[in-house]
């Protein structure tokens, strides 16, 4: 699989993140090379084995449905940018 | 030329648990903003989720009665995009592997046709938070107590093909969570809220491009926004336009709808399985354990209460469909004793008041014992029925139980037949000149003349005496004169 430019820019709108000139050339070429790791991985025979959601070959443990968290809105809010009623404040939204 | 449409749902339900999907915090609605927003609902650097077993319980008890496959492993996935409702930048949701498989759900119509919907699956997810974009000095206000509360997603295939199957599924859907106790079904507090997908083709031909319109919480809003929505389509089409894939909002109280955004310049999700959750895995006997204790089901319900209490099918329907209507049926019906008259009174008078006041019937403000005492009351003749709707109104403005009520408002029906013979004694002894042309009049003639009669003596008791004695003893005093 090869990476254009193209995408790396896509990927950064997506992914919020600002790239200048220097660091598109620089993320494309870093990616590539990861990449290029990937087609290896891709050509190893895998015929027959299970797909897995995880690399450690464990399984989840659930846990019981009980209230366990109190309220600490006011020691999350101390270091929040912007607050006011008991709400986060973010720059205006909406779709 | 004839237009088919085509319709599929995404439908949300809130689960019932007591605390959120991956973390510890309270569930509960209604809460001061922010108070129930831990650390990881947060998305706090170092905080690492836990699956609330009870959510997994419920989704698969939802599985179970639409007859579909339990994965015995699945696996969450991150959905990534930006919104400032949610901390994280992803979604926790499942795709590939969803605890639910595909499945069914059984509708029936007004005219009796029987449907089957089938369900391509129904995933476990986190809720978002909630974004108020009232002015504050120009920025919006983010609400997180909702972050976290865990979801099932029921997706169907577009298998509806217009307004009334939808919304006949959607109260299907509504019935069958509120049945198992995995929801409360409270629309107006969004526990209940449905994406529909439409689409329109000539009949035979492939699916046409769909639109998807958003968050509609309640079935008439939905069944006002499929019109409205197929409308549009038909007329853009006719009109030489084409359909464009996007999603679309529709205000419910303006009966507009509006493009959100286009599918074209949509987010690309990037799923990927979630590193910080390991694979789900349940045994067949856990599985089994669930479906040996699942609760009565809405069509189960149908049947027995036809069977048990003599409903006609139609009335079975209304009073079986919603778990907290049946409750209050049954309940209403055992303390009364009288089936018929309960159930008349729940889906007439009981009914109407919960609609024109947009309440459901677990909050109604009266409840299944003070509805029976009423008719308690009626069954052995102390009120007449004119006087149930007084004392009805009265219990619906909290002024008390129904025996409280006709006492404080002297609704006692007369039923002592010693007295209403006086009074119709008194009656005929001042109406000579009806009594006269009751004499003379054609006996066919002669019951539309008892109007007159009853009128006086309900107006000589001012309204209390029984109106069954009432007409027995006056016939019988009437025959006795001629």
């Amino acid at each position: 699989m090869t990476i254009e430019r193209a995408d790396i820019e896509k990927l950064a709108e997506l992914a919020r993140i600002e790239l200048n000139e220097a660091t598109i050339a620089e993320t494309t070429q870093s990616i590539a090379d990861v990449l290029a790791l990937v087609d290896q991985l891709q050509a190893a025979d895998t015929e027959g084995v299970e797909p897995m959601a995880h690399p450690t070959d464990a399984v989840q443990r659930l846990r019981a449905d009980e209230v366990t968290e109190t309220n600490h809105r006011e020691e999350f809010q101390a270091i929040a940018p912007a607050t006011e009623a008991g709400l986060y404040l973010v720059p205006k939204v909406i779709d | 030329m004839e237009w088919e449409t085509v319709i599929g749902l995404e439908v949300h339900a809130q689960l019932a648990t007591k605390s959120k999907i991956f973390s510890g915090s309270s569930t509960a609605f209604g809460a001061e903003p922010n108070t129930q927003a831990s650390g990881l609902d947060l998305a706090m650097p170092g905080t690492l989720p836990v699956p609330n077993e009870q959510a997994y319980r419920y989704a698969i008890m939802f599985g179970l009665a639409i007859d579909a496959e339990i994965a015995k492993t699945s696996v969450f996935e991150r959905k990534n995009y930006f919104y400032p409702d949610l901390p994280k930048a992803y979604q926790t949701t499942q795709l590939e592997r969803p605890i639910v498989g595909a499945g069914h759900v059984d509708i029936e119509l007004a005219n009796g046709t029987k449907k089957s919907i089938r369900i391509h699956h129904a995933h476990l997810e986190e809720d978002a938070g909630k974004s108020l974009h009232e002015d504050f000095h120009g920025m919006s206000g983010i609400d997180l107590n909702r972050a976290g509360t865990p979801l099932v997603e029921i997706v169907s295939e577009p298998d509806i093909r217009n307004a009334e199957e939808a919304v006949a599924f959607a109260k299907k859907l509504h019935s069958i969570v509120t049945s198992l106790g995995i929801c409360d079904g409270e629309m107006s507090q969004g526990s209940m809220r449905f994406d529909v997908n439409i689409s329109v083709r000539r009949p035979g031909e492939a699916f046409g491009t769909r639109t998807e319109t958003k968050n509609l919480n309640s079935f008439r809003f939905m069944e006002d926004c499929i019109a409205l929505e197929v409308e549009r389509q038909i007329d853009l089409i006719e009109d030489g336009g084409k359909v464009i894939q996007e999603t679309r909002l529709y205000n419910g109280e303006t009966k507009q709808a509006r493009s959100m955004r286009s599918k074209e310049e949509a987010n690309d999700y990037r799923y990927f399985p979630c590193p910080d959750l390991l694979p789900v895995v349940l045994d067949d006997d856990y599985i089994e354990s669930i479906r040996q204790n699942l609760p009565e089901l809405p069509d189960a319900r149908h049947d027995r209460f036809m069977e048990q209490y003599g409903l006609s099918s139609y009335d079975a329907n209304i009073l079986s469909g919603d778990a907290n209507m049946a409750q209050y049926f049954e309940t209403a019906t055992k303390v009364s004793g009288d089936t018929k008259l309960t159930a008349n009174w729940i889906m007439g008078e009981l009914s109407a008041r919960l609609n024109a006041e947009d309440q459901s019937i677990k909050h109604s403000p009266v409840n299944a014992e003070q509805l029976a005492g009423m008719i308690t009351r009626l069954v052995d003749g102390t009120i007449s029925s004119k006087m149930a709707k007084q004392v009805f109104e009265a219990m619906w403005n909290g002024e008390g139980a129904a025996d409280e009520i006709i006492e404080a408002k002297g609704l006692k029906q007369v039923s002592d037949s010693g007295a209403i013979e006086a009074m119709v004694d008194e009656v005929i002894a001042n109406s000579d000149k009806q009594i006269d042309n009751y004499r003379n009049a054609d006996e066919s003639k002669r019951p539309k003349m008892l109007g007159y009669f009853v009128g006086q003596i309900m107006k000589a008791s001012k309204g209390q005496a029984n109106p069954q004695q009432v007409n027995e003893i006056l016939l019988k005093k009437l025959n006795e004169l001629i």
